[in-house]
């Protein structure tokens, strides 16, 4: 009863706000309008309106769905601070972090749904009534971690949160515990997504044991530097007071990351050129094109400039402090880890085909649109979660008499006090 | 008269407004989709009238390995009534189950191969695909004679102007190789292909979810998917099928070469086989010491494409 009655007031509390609120949700309605009565056409007509092929079968969903899993997987390095270190900038914030999991790997499964010829039989992806073919088939894994890591985001913030809502305690080794495990999940989401492509030993492009450490740079690039550019936003419309401290950190965290990916990206250059055997066609034609066609060129240098760009920015303290700056990277490490991780590492591994095919892809209207139906979703979840989060954070959820002004107040004389109570109890250690 | 404050925004009309907007917004999209194009009358077409039973069957179909041979027989017969329905002809569907002590095996002669195409023609004759653009199980690469580097093979020769073989030239046929260790069985998620005891690796077309994970693992890009209904007209259909070989397939689903289980399994010869007027194709049971694919085994060169995957394909070339 009391859950319903939690699970009632988050509702409402989503379903409430003002012209702009709703505006936004009017132009995400639109996209996913616009993406479900495209895919209605899809279901009926086949596959055959994407771009994919015999030669490319997969194409710019699995492409979304790659980048995604990063995406979902970065929410790691808000948890592990803020459950295991008790960073309380972190603390702050972490569920926000969390509730980006929970739309992106809901966006994950979308992007593999719309992807089937068969999405009827959908049902036979389950261990019952279906068939699953684990633990031979990678794309079972997949269909295990993301659900469990999608289950593990929505459970700890959800049990943290009911307990916010009563105002009371909860149980502070349960939490751990959950954070321990969904520490290593999100590392085995993209670890499994990584190996649903090194897997394939017909495909030199992608059968290399660096995709795996390569996918997890990436992730937690990406990851974080979305995750940034939703603190701002939060910053802006929810005056969530998002600490500098923990900004700072994730753009440590990005320019490190964007780091290693590059040194990994050198590597794999070095290994595919200076000998260039036949394994290396698909990174020629990546890179420089082949057999006069060089449809991703175009896509992987402007990832490279975006990518070394974003890591400039983001070495140059100054850079990395300024707000504008440190926005624009973020932007530009996302995109940059979009086309690399999709456009640049799906596509090139169909090209040529194993029969030495170089037959190229270029994604269709429709496949646009559908996308922007799953994307539509993911940021209405994610929109529709954040609502009543802050409301709980804020203690007007549980005390709907609370004024919102008067809230924030509360909240920062809650703080100042916790922080005070430290400061003293360090002095006191100190002393003594 | 009631006076109404003006000031305040009326409750009512907020929410009609909203909910307005809202719905202009999901319309606005409806209209900029691109929808189908198919018209009722050709969904109909692909679908035949099938009667509610049916389809309600057809959707909640079983596993054709967890099926028992009567449930079975109820599968084969509703298959029957939806291509009588779609197609208008009388399409047996049959289930010959494998040979005991028969595991089929191919060999193919590269100096007789003289690239005709005969055997692609013969196949999809025989395997009712999709026709206009014809799927094709079977792939003829023209190369240099010296090289067997595949990226430097001609996919879409001889444009019915050139004359074949062409000087300097070779041809070399790729279809599914069965393999021993086929990694198109490991990638599929929900077991929709296995591979038989008389070693064909088959499809259940009622099974596959369309996900496509065997296509990117196969080696010899042996497998093809639908991209959309089937086009097959009524004059082609083959009507002598079987339920994991050549019965007419739907949209959404992989498909491959299956050695033409429908006739193999009836001690024919495949129809690629049959079709080749320079006797490059030898086809046959590889566990009978006396079969001439075993002679050709056993005395010829022979060689397979991609032998370092370890997938031990049981598809051979070899020259005279």
């Amino acid at each position: 009863m009391n859950l319903l009655r939690f699970l009632y007031d988050c509702g409402k509390t989503s379903l409430s706000g003002g012209r702009l609120y709703w505006t936004w949700i009017g132009v995400l309605l639109f996209f996913i309008s616009m993406g479900a009565f495209t895919y209605m056409g899809q279901a009926q007509d086949g596959l055959v309106v994407t771009g994919m092929s015999d030669q490319v079968s997969w194409g710019f969903y699995v492409s979304n769905f790659t980048f995604l899993v990063g995406v979902a997987a970065a929410a790691v390095m808000l948890v592990i601070p803020a459950y295991i270190f008790h960073n309380d900038d972190a603390k702050r914030v972490v569920l926000l972090g969390e509730g980006l999991a929970v739309a992106a790997s809901l966006m994950c499964m979308l992007f593999v749904a719309v992807d089937l010829g068969r999405p009827d039989r959908i049902w036979h992806l389950s261990p019952y009534p279906g068939m699953f073919n684990w633990p031979s088939s990678l794309l079972t894994w997949d269909v295990v971690v993301l659900n469990g890591y999608f289950v593990l985001n929505l459970l700890i913030p959800g049990y943290i949160l009911y307990h916010q809502y009563h105002n009371r305690p909860y149980n502070k080794k349960l939490v751990f515990a959950g954070a321990v495990l969904s520490m290593f999940w999100a590392i085995s989401i993209h670890t499994v997504t990584a190996f649903l492509f090194a897997s394939n030993t017909a495909r030199p492009f992608w059968s290399s044991a660096l995709v795996a450490p390569r996918f997890l740079a990436t992730a937690f690039c990406a990851g974080p530097a979305f995750i940034i550019i939703t603190f701002f936003i939060m910053d802006k419309i929810a005056k969530y007071q998002i600490g500098n401290k923990v900004i700072d950190m994730l753009a440590v965290i990005v320019a490190v990351s964007m780091q290693i990916n590059i040194i990994m990206l050198i590597a794999e250059l070095f290994v595919e050129f200076y000998a260039e055997g036949q394994h290396s066609a698909s990174a020629h034609y990546l890179f420089l094109g082949l057999g006069g066609k060089s449809g991703l060129t175009g896509w992987i240098w402007t990832a490279q400039a975006f990518n070394l760009t974003a890591v400039v920015l983001l070495m140059i303290e100054k850079t990395r402090k300024n707000r504008k700056t440190l926005i624009l990277a973020c932007a530009l490490a996302v995109a940059g880890i979009w086309i690399e991780k999709g456009m640049g590492f799906v596509i090139p591994g169909f090209i040529p085909t194993p029969l030495g095919e170089i037959f190229e892809y270029k994604p269709t209207i429709n496949e646009v649109k559908i996308s922007g139906m799953v994307f539509g979703i993911g940021f209405l979840v994610f929109t529709f979660m954040m609502k009543p989060l802050r409301a709980i954070q804020l203690g007007i959820l549980s005390n709907p008499e609370l004024d919102r002004i008067e809230a924030v107040r509360m909240q920062d004389e809650q703080e100042k006090a916790h922080m005070e109570a430290q400061l003293k109890s360090y002095e006191e250690s100190s002393k003594s | 008269m009631k006076f109404q404050n003006n000031n305040q925004p009326d409750p009512k009309r907020r929410a009609a407004l909203k909910a307005l907007g809202l719905g202009a917004a999901v319309g606005a999209g409806a209209l900029a989709s691109s929808g189908g194009t198919l018209t009722a009358e050709q969904r109909q077409k692909h679908h035949g009238e099938e009667t509610f039973e049916d389809h309600w069957h057809s959707f909640f179909q079983q596993h054709y390995q967890r099926m028992s041979e009567e449930e079975i027989e109820v599968v084969l017969e509703r298959l029957e009534r939806k291509y009588k329905a779609i197609y208008g002809v009388e399409v047996k569907v049959e289930n010959e189950q494998p040979l005991e002590g028969v595991v089929f095996g191919y060999a193919l002669n590269i100096s007789k191969c003289k690239g005709y195409r005969e055997c692609v023609k013969g196949c999809t004759t025989e395997n009712n695909q999709s026709k206009d653009p014809d799927l094709e199980y079977i792939r003829v690469l023209e190369l240099e004679k010296g090289t067997m580097n595949l990226e430097t093979a001609d996919h879409y020769y001889g444009d019915g102007e050139t004359k074949v073989p062409q000087p300097g030239k070779f041809y070399l046929p790729v279809q599914c190789h069965h393999c021993e260790n086929p990694p198109c069985v490991k990638a599929c998620p929900v077991k929709a292909t296995w591979k038989e005891p008389d070693g064909i690796v088959v499809v259940d077309y009622n099974w596959c979810i369309g996900c496509r994970m065997c296509a990117n693992a196969c080696p010899y890009w042996a497998r093809k998917f639908n991209w959309h209904e089937p086009k097959l007209p009524v004059e082609q259909v083959n009507p002598e099928t079987h339920y994991l070989g050549n019965r007419p397939r739907f949209q959404g689903v992989m498909e491959k070469c299956t050695f033409c289980i429908q006739r193999t399994r009836n001690g024919q010869m495949p129809a690629c086989q049959e079709a080749c007027p320079t006797g490059a194709r030898v086809f046959g049971n590889l566990l009978d010491p006396d079969s001439e694919i075993r002679y050709v085994l056993e005395n010829k060169n022979v060689f397979r494409l991609k032998e370092e995957l370890n997938t031990e394909p049981k598809f051979w070339y070899y020259s005279d």
